[in-house]
Formats: structure tokens, C-alpha cells, sequence
């Protein structure tokens, strides 16, 4: 009797090629042994704290709560963290059960560019070897980034292939692990791909619910009335809502980028648009044609350029237990230079999709209401392509 | 026993890699019946995927071809109904998960059974996740191939022992394409197999000359070549055929030579 594991409703599962059999399981014994480790987790505690820069700040934005005139505004600041984004907080996580595993290589996929320098921040840290694919394309729209890993010691392997985004950087990523797993560890970004990578990942990422959920009942002594996270693979969104999961009152709702619009083929909005299929070593959702052909998607923000959504996102939303909005490019511009005006905080483009939905959001609430945004990474990485959206032409 | 057994019945096998639809279709099928002319003993016919993660850049480059001459799931059902008119030898497809689940696995299996399709191999399908595909494929007479990585180990004995068709061993890390040589010691692997099961393997990945196929086979029932066909596809386009046919028969004859 064969058995599957790692299953979120009918999502999740380990769909892959029998060469990565053994990595995997070798991977969840590993992790299995050490998440109840104290030795280990004292050891994560202490990169976390003292080198990443925790627990993030959760900030009452007044100023923007005054504006839009309705509920309570906090934001979660997974921008402060070192390296500038929530990606830290998994990649010192699996980097250290790497390291513990005997590994001493870390390869890594990425679209921004912030899980590739979380990584190769990692890697520099605690003396691994790192590679980074990285979309073509992505490195164009992410320079930045890209110099960022390099100078941090990593090799950035540009991926041609397909459409040359997010998508085919994982599908080279997967490709590089079965051709040398021995001393190499997959250091996955976000919560897919299959089993354990989802749940280890949401686990690393549950330290931003576990933080927030404590920060709001110390500040307001109750719950909030929403969580709002952004949507790609779903690593920040998993992060914030898990610990909220239970608390049926708080509305959890994930912003997907919608690009040109979910009426249009120039989406990435996954649970809006999408249908179930396998892909990438999982069940979920995915953009796809009737035939089952992976369909090219496209939004302003690399990070959340990806035509699936984690396992764990779609059981979510099969359950009824987090809302999934769509919201385009123009609207996510447009917040990530409101936000910059009125709370003097410049989010990454992917954050700013949450707090455009925020935007929309609060004025329709009661002044007693909260809401707590994510904001999972700073925008700096993002102006050079914001300016070019707005038609202007600046040199990094 | 099944089509897929008679393959191997006589000896060792040589079993070539087609992508459906590369260049087109009409391609496809003359290069189908020239490898079957020149001794090919079953046929892998691919379906094209959009991301195939389990393949090097050659037969990467031959999905992407295939897709963007319009082929489907449908147009190649179509084309292996009208070969199996004059083809005899077993035909088995090789494709992604998603491209059975999106068609419904149990349309698929039936689609399959209609045409003429003796078994399937689905790479991103390991054992712990075959039974959501194998139960409909059985009811339908469609062999569901299991691989064998040169990373199974402990799992040879477990996958062997539900194996149905033929078991592909693949022959090396990473993934397909040409290489230079072949390091994995097949011939463990074959004897774990061997304790376990009847079923006939067959070597895959790597392999593209005559001395590594002869090899190969000498250790197993037979050998699979893939890219290496692929890339007389790539130099030749539409008049491939003939050049398919010559080099299936050097394989072939290197595979059953003592």
C-alpha cells in the first residue's frame, strides 16, 4: 500500500521524481528530530533575535488609520528584518537544520530576489556554498537583488527557459537538486513544492502570527477583526495567519496579484483564475490550460509572478477560513506610494498588493475595528521599476 | 502476459523516446513507424508538458516545439489510434501528472485503452502517490511504469514488488540528456530487482551510443534512449525519419549483440 503524505485537504502530497524520494524523507526525519530539539531551537532563537533583528515591530499606523477614516490600522513589519523582508525567517531556519543535516551547499530559487538573498545571507553566515536561480527576466526587473547575492558570495544562475520568471527558476532549482543531492540542501522559499517543504516553511514563517497575535492582545487586549498578507507562493500570508486559524472571529484575507486584471490572460491571481492540478511537487491550484499546460502569468511584482499557490492556501480556501482578493498592478503602485507619502514606510511592491486591499478595506469598517497588515518586505529593491511604471527613467 | 512483456520476450530490448508533435505530427508518426521498421521493440511517446522538471534542455526543447505547433492531449490520442492501424509493437506514453489529472485519469485510461496504449510513465509520480492514478489505470488494462533512481536504496525492493509493464531504471543523477558516461552501478540495482520481481527493466538516462546501450542491456533487459533520438529531431526537422530508422537499427543491433 503505497501512502501519501503531507496532505492539506486534498492539496500538498509529494509529487516528484523518485531520485528526490529519499532527499525528502531524509529531510522530514531530519526536521521531525530537531523542531522539538532544544539545542536547535535555542540556536534559531539566537539568529533570529540577534542577527535577523526580532521580534518585528508591530506599528499603529495612525496617520494612515486618520486617512482612510475607517478601522484601526497595524502593520506587521517584516520589512525591518535583516535582509529587508519575512524570507529570513525560513531560510535561517532550514539553513541551520542544513547545516545540522551535513549539508554544505544550499541552492535556492527566487523571483524579487529576497529568498535568494536571505539565502545567500544564510550561506555567507554559517559557511555554506549557495546557489540562486533566478528568472532572466527577474533578473533584469531585480539588478539590485542580484548584484546583493553576488556580493554576499553566491552564484546567481540566470534561467532562460520558459517564461523565465519565478515558475522556471523553481523548475531549475528542482532540476540542479536531482543531480546533486548528497551535499546539497533545496532551501525552498515559499510554502509548496512538496512534502515537508510546506509545513517546514509555514512553521519558519508562523514566528510573524505568533509575534503579532501576542503584540495586539499586549496593545488593544483583544483580537483583530482582519489579517491581511499578500499572495504569490504564500510564504508571508501562511506566516501571518497560522496562529489565527483557530480564532474564528479574525477574517484572514490573502491579496493575489491580479497584473492587468483576472479578466484578462496577464494575471497571476492563482485561486481566483486557476484550477487544481500537480505541479511542482504538489496538489493545488494553478493557472493552467484545459489540457493541464502551465500557462504563463504575469503581474508588476516578481515575487508573486507564479502561476500556483501553496497547499495549505488552497485547503484555506476549499474550508472557507481566508478570503483570497485579487488586486492589479495599478492598484498595488498606487499603495506602495501611498504608504510611502503618508506613513513614510516604502513597501516592497509585493506587500504594497496588502495594503491596497487594506485601502480598501478599513474605510468600510467601524473606527473600533482592526486590521493587521503584513507588510513582508521593504521597497527599495522596487523603485527603479515603479519609476519606469510611472514613465520615468532613473539610474540605480 | 501483457504487450508490454512481449517486448522483452525475445531478448534484450531497445525502446526510443519520441515527443509527439515535434515538429508535427505528421513527423512524429513516420519516425514512429521507421523505428518500428528498424527493430524498435516498444515505443516512450511523449506528451508534451509546458515545464518538464524531470528534463535536460534537449527534450525540453522538443515540448516547447511540440506546444508551439499546437499539439494537445486529443491531437496525440489521434495519432497513436491511427498508427496502431499497421504498428504493432507495445506503445507506451511518457508525460507529467498534470497532463492526466487535468484530462481526468480515468477519461485518460479509457482514451488509452481505445487507442491502443499498452502503459505510462509519469516522473513526478512516485510510489507513495501512484495508487490515485494506478487503480483507474489497471481497470483499464494500462500498465503504470514505476522508475527506479540510482538514489532508491532501501526503496529498490518496495517498488520492484508492485511493478507492473516494465521497471525503468534510471540510470543517473540529474536529468535526461546525453552523458559522456554512465557511474551508477546498475547491476546492484538489477539484482535487488531481480529478487524481487519478474518484471523486465530497462536502463534509461544518458545513454546515446551503441557501446553504452550494448552495456546497458547486457546488465538489464533492454535500454531507453531518449535525447539523443531528440536531437537527430532537432538537426533534421520534417525529414527526420530515415535517419531515426538508421540509428534505431545500430542500437538495436549493438543491444542484441553477444
Amino acid at each position: 500500500m503505497s501512502q501519501s503524505k503531507g496532505r492539506f485537504g486534498v492539496h500538498g502530497g509529494q509529487y516528484i521524481p523518485e531520485t528526490l524520494m529519499n532527499a525528502v524523507i531524509e529531510l522530514e526525519q531530519a526536521y521531525d528530530h530537531y523542531k522539538n530539539d532544544p539545542e536547535f531551537n535555542r540556536e534559531l532563537t539566537e539568529l533570529l533575535n540577534n542577527y535577523a533583528g526580532r521580534p518585528s515591530l508591530l506599528y499603529r499606523a495612525d496617520k494612515l488609520t486618520r486617512e482612510l477614516g475607517g478601522a484601526k490600522i497595524y502593520l506587521k513589519r517584516e520589512d525591518l528584518n535583516h535582509t529587508g523582508s519575512h524570507k529570513i525567517n525560513n531560510v535561517l531556519g532550514q539553513a541551520l537544520l542544513a547545516k545540522k543535516m551535513g549539508k554544505t551547499r544550499l541552492i535556492a530559487e527566487t523571483g524579487a530576489g529576497q529568498h535568494g538573498v536571505a539565502t545567500a545571507t544564510a550561506a555567507a553566515l554559517l559557511d555554506m556554498e549557495c546557489v540562486v536561480f533566478m528568472g532572466e527576466e527577474d533578473t533584469k526587473r531585480q539588478a539590485l537583488n542580484v548584484y546583493r547575492m553576488k556580493l554576499l558570495g553566491a552564484d546567481v544562475i540566470p534561467v532562460k527557459s520558459g517564461t523565465a520568471t519565478l515558475k522556471d527558476a523553481v523548475s531549475e532549482a528542482m532540476r540542479e537538486w536531482t543531480s546533486r543531492i548528497a551535499d546539497t540542501h533545496y532551501c525552498l522559499g515559499s510554502v509548496m513544492g512538496p512534502h515537508p517543504f510546506p509545513t517546514i516553511v509555514r512553521d519558519f514563517q508562523a514566528v510573524i502570527s505568533r509575534e503579532a497575535r501576542a503584540q495586539i492582545l499586549e496593545a488593544e487586549g483583544r483580537l483583530p477583526d482582519a489579517v491581511i498578507a499578500c499572495v504569490g507562493g504564500g510564504s508571508n500570508a501562511i506566516g501571518s495567519f497560522y496562529h489565527f486559524i483557530p480564532d474564528e472571529g479574525v477574517r484572514l484575507i490573502g491579496c493575489e496579484a491580479a497584473g492587468r486584471g483576472i479578466d484578462t490572460f496577464e494575471t497571476a491571481a492563482t485561486v481566483n483564475t486557476g484550477r487544481i492540478g500537480i505541479f511542482h511537487g504538489m496538489k493545488s491550484y494553478f493557472c493552467q490550460d484545459k489540457y493541464g499546460q502551465i500557462a504563463p502569468v504575469y503581474s508588476i511584482s516578481a515575487g508573486l509572478d507564479y502561476p500556483g499557490v501553496g497547499p495549505e492556501h488552497a485547503n484555506l480556501h476549499d474550508m472557507g477560513r481566508a478570503e483570497y482578493v485579487p488586486i492589479t498592478d495599478d492598484e498595488a503602485v498606487n499603495a506602495f506610494e501611498y504608504l510611502s507619502r503618508t506613513e513614510g514606510i516604502i513597501p516592497a511592491i509585493e506587500s504594497a498588493h496588502a495594503v491596497a486591499y487594506a485601502m480598501k478595506l478599513a474605510p468600510t469598517m467601524d473606527k473600533d475595528k482592526i486590521i493587521i497588515v503584513t507588510v513582508s518586505g521593504r521597497g527599495d529593491k522596487d523603485c527603479a521599476a515603479i519609476a519606469r511604471y510611472r514613465g520615468e527613467d532613473i539610474y540605480e | 502476459m501483457s504487450n508490454i512483456r512481449e517486448a522483452f520476450a525475445d531478448g534484450k530490448a531497445f525502446i526510443p523516446f519520441i515527443t509527439c508533435g515535434d515538429p508535427d505530427l505528421e513527423t512524429t508518426a513516420k519516425v514512429v513507424r521507421a523505428a518500428a521498421e528498424n527493430g524498435a521493440d516498444l515505443i516512450e511517446l511523449g506528451i508534451p508538458f509546458s515545464d518538464p522538471t524531470a528534463e535536460g534542455p534537449v527534450i525540453q526543447g522538443a515540448n516547447i516545439r511540440a506546444l508551439a505547433g499546437g499539439v494537445t492531449t486529443d491531437k496525440v490520442f489521434e495519432l497513436v489510434k491511427e498508427l496502431r492501424k499497421d504498428v504493432k509493437i507495445p506503445f507506451v506514453f511518457m508525460t507529467y501528472a498534470n497532463v492526466v489529472f487535468s484530462y481526468d485519469a480515468e477519461r485518460f485510461m479509457a482514451r488509452c485503452c481505445e487507442c491502443g496504449v499498452d502503459g505510462i510513465i509519469l516522473p513526478d509520480l512516485p510510489f507513495e502517490e501512484k495508487e490515485e492514478f494506478s487503480a483507474v489505470a489497471k481497470q483499464y488494462g494500462v500498465d503504470l511504469i514505476s522508475l527506479i533512481a540510482p538514489t532508491s536504496d532501501n526503496r529498490i525492493a518496495m517498488i520492484a514488488k508492485e511493478a507492473e509493464g516494465f521497471i525503468y531504471i534510471v540510470s543517473s543523477l540529474g536529468v535526461t540528456g546525453v552523458r559522456s558516461e554512465i557511474n551508477t552501478n546498475i547491476g546492484d540495482i538489477v539484482k535487488v530487482i531481480r529478487e524481487n520481481t519478474n518484471v523486465p527493466c530497462a536502463v534509461g538516462f544518458g545513454i546515446s551510443k551503441p557501446e553504452q546501450a550494448k552495456a546497458m542491456a547486457a546488465i538489464s533487459d533492454g535500454a531507453i534512449v531518449g535525447s539523443a533520438i531528440i536531437k537527430i529531431l532537432e538537426k533534421y526537422g520534417k525529414d527526420a525519419a530515415p535517419y531515426v530508422g538508421e540509428y534505431v537499427k545500430e542500437m538495436k543491433n549493438a543491444v542484441i549483440s553477444e
